[in-house]
């Protein structure tokens, strides 16, 4: 399968990048390719242009920030899983990113590529749900910060704009044990379902994969727990106003019953780890 | 606007300086360029791993990267593991484990297996596997290839088989 015809440039830094794509509106960007390329050899993405910013140095970096830690949105899956800065401060990120796709995926694929994206399948953006993160995004404009909770709008739709790019993604330090659980048919398959809970300071937030058009916070198991439900009463509610797709691989009702067990699962591991520390993983 | 791309690669040892298609997999350039065909196709959609090689280092899929994306960077082919003439250990342990048949997916194979060891050279079994994940084999049924890393993975040398 050969993607049609488009332009290429190459971009040294994100000021750059934002030069270049908007002097051409169907200009899109290229990070790790690694939802794009798929999706333009079947032609079901057609740019004009596509600007790579794979290479941009100031895009690839893990440090601390004041009250959060920040995340270059360059950063690969690979090394999402085996930073030890992300390890130790946002375990839940570490552990999700080690489930995604396979090594060569991994090698590739960036996060702020699997968040632009915006792939209700995705494993990460419901991750960053759980984790209350943030996103630092520049354009011709300036820089704004979107909230993890309003970023995804709906199924491959996110609220950035044409011309702006993620550049750092923020986790909010304070997060104690997690738990993350996704069901595959498959080890290479995406999920048919994901679970994603993490201990914060406002309490126990949990986000949901492919569970709807957009990750979702399955609002009615945190606020179960914040009542001090037992995990298992609460996790019953985890398909509570969810609208799972109906697929070759799984109806919807069987997504709802993966969720509800995957949940019972998550908040096990979450109560199972002392707060403030990390949570075994499946 | 270009849609080519000017590329400086080095593949194999070798310093490659051209301009590509835009549009142009890098396994397509491998291939039909440079006539590299140790790197194969399956199934052109980032799941059987036949197109793996070395970016870096590091196993990548090459149906699923553009030539132009790997400008300054070094790609290392199934032809270019071991000088001409000689086997590279992993070739050498596929070997003297069986862990091929029709050798379609070997190549690809191989080169996530250097991958895997760079990064995890006490791999266990479990590690092997999950480090296998994105390579398909439809005649070996793993077992052998499995052997075949186990062999290799370091502490393996204790192992008198
Ligand atoms: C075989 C396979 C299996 C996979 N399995 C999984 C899985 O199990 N779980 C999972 O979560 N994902 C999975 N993925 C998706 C993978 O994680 C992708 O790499 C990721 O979704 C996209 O990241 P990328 O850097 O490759 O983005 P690209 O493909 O380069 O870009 C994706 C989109 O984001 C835009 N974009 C990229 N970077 C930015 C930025 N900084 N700012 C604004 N827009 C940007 C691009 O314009 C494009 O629209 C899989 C992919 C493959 C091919
Ligand atoms: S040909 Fe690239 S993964 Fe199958
Ligand atoms: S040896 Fe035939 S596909 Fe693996």
């Amino acid at each position: 399968m050969i993607p049609a015809e488009f332009g290429y440039r190459r971009a040294a830094s994100v000021a750059e990048a934002i030069g270049m794509l908007t002097q051409d509106e169907d200009a899109r960007l290229l990070a790790g390719g690694h939802s794009l390329i798929p999706l333009m050899k079947l032609r079901l993405a057609v740019p004009s242009l596509l600007v790579d910013i794979g290479k941009v140095a100031e895009l690839r970096y893990v440090s601390e920030g004041p009250g959060y830690l920040a995340i270059g949105a360059l950063t690969r899956h690979h090394t999402l899983a085996t930073n030890p800065l992300v390890r130790e401060q946002a375990g839940l990120l570490a552990a999700v990113a080690t489930e995604i796709g396979d090594p060569q995926v991994r090698h590739r694929g960036t996060i702020g590529g699997s968040l632009a994206h915006g792939d209700p399948a995705s494993d990460l953006p419901a991750a960053l749900l759980a984790l209350d993160a943030s996103y630092l995004v520049s354009s011709p404009a300036g820089n704004r910060v979107i909230s993890a909770g309003v970023f995804h709008l709906g199924f491959l739709q996110t609220a950035l704009q044409h011309g702006e790019v993620i550049t750092e993604i923020r986790v909010p330090s304070g997060t104690g044990s997690y738990g993350f659980r996704k069901f595959r048919a498959r080890s290479m398959d995406w999920a048919m379902a994901g679970v994603a809970a993490a201990r914060t300071p406002s309490g126990i937030r949990v986000a949901l994969v492919n569970m709807g058009a957009v990750p979702l916070r399955a609002a009615a198991v945190e606020a179960a727990l914040s009542a001090g439900r037992p995990a298992a009463e609460a996790a019953a509610l985890a398909a509570v106003d969810t609208a799972p797709p109906a697929d070759t691989s799984a109806s919807a009702g069987f997504r709802r019953h993966l969720a509800r067990v995957l949940t019972g699962q998550a908040l096990a591991d979450v109560d199972a780890a002392a707060p403030g520390r990390a949570g075994s993983v499946e | 606007m270009s849609l080519t791309a000017r590329v400086r690669i080095r593949v194999n040892g070798e310093l490659q300086v051209t301009a590509v298609p835009a549009r142009q997999l890098l396994v397509s350039y491998l291939r039909d360029d440079l006539g590299l065909t140790g790197t194969k196709i399956g199934c052109d959609t980032t799941s059987c791993g036949a197109c793996t090689v070395l970016l870096n280092g590091e196993a990548v899929k090459s149906c699923t990267v553009f030539a132009a994306q790997a400008d300054g960077d070094e790609v290392i082919t199934i032809e270019g593991l071991a000088p001409a003439g000689s086997l590279h250990p992993v070739q050498r342990a596929f070997r003297d484990e069986h862990a091929l048949q029709c050798g379609y997916c070997t190549p690809g194979m191989v080169l996530a297996v250097v991958s895997l060891l760079r990064e995890l050279p006490e791999a266990s079994d479990a590690d092997i596997r999950r480090g296998l994940d994105g390579n398909l084999c439809r005649c070996t049924g793993y077992t052998p290839i499995i052997r075949a890393v186990r062999s290799l993975a370091a502490g393996a040398a204790h192992d008198p088989g």
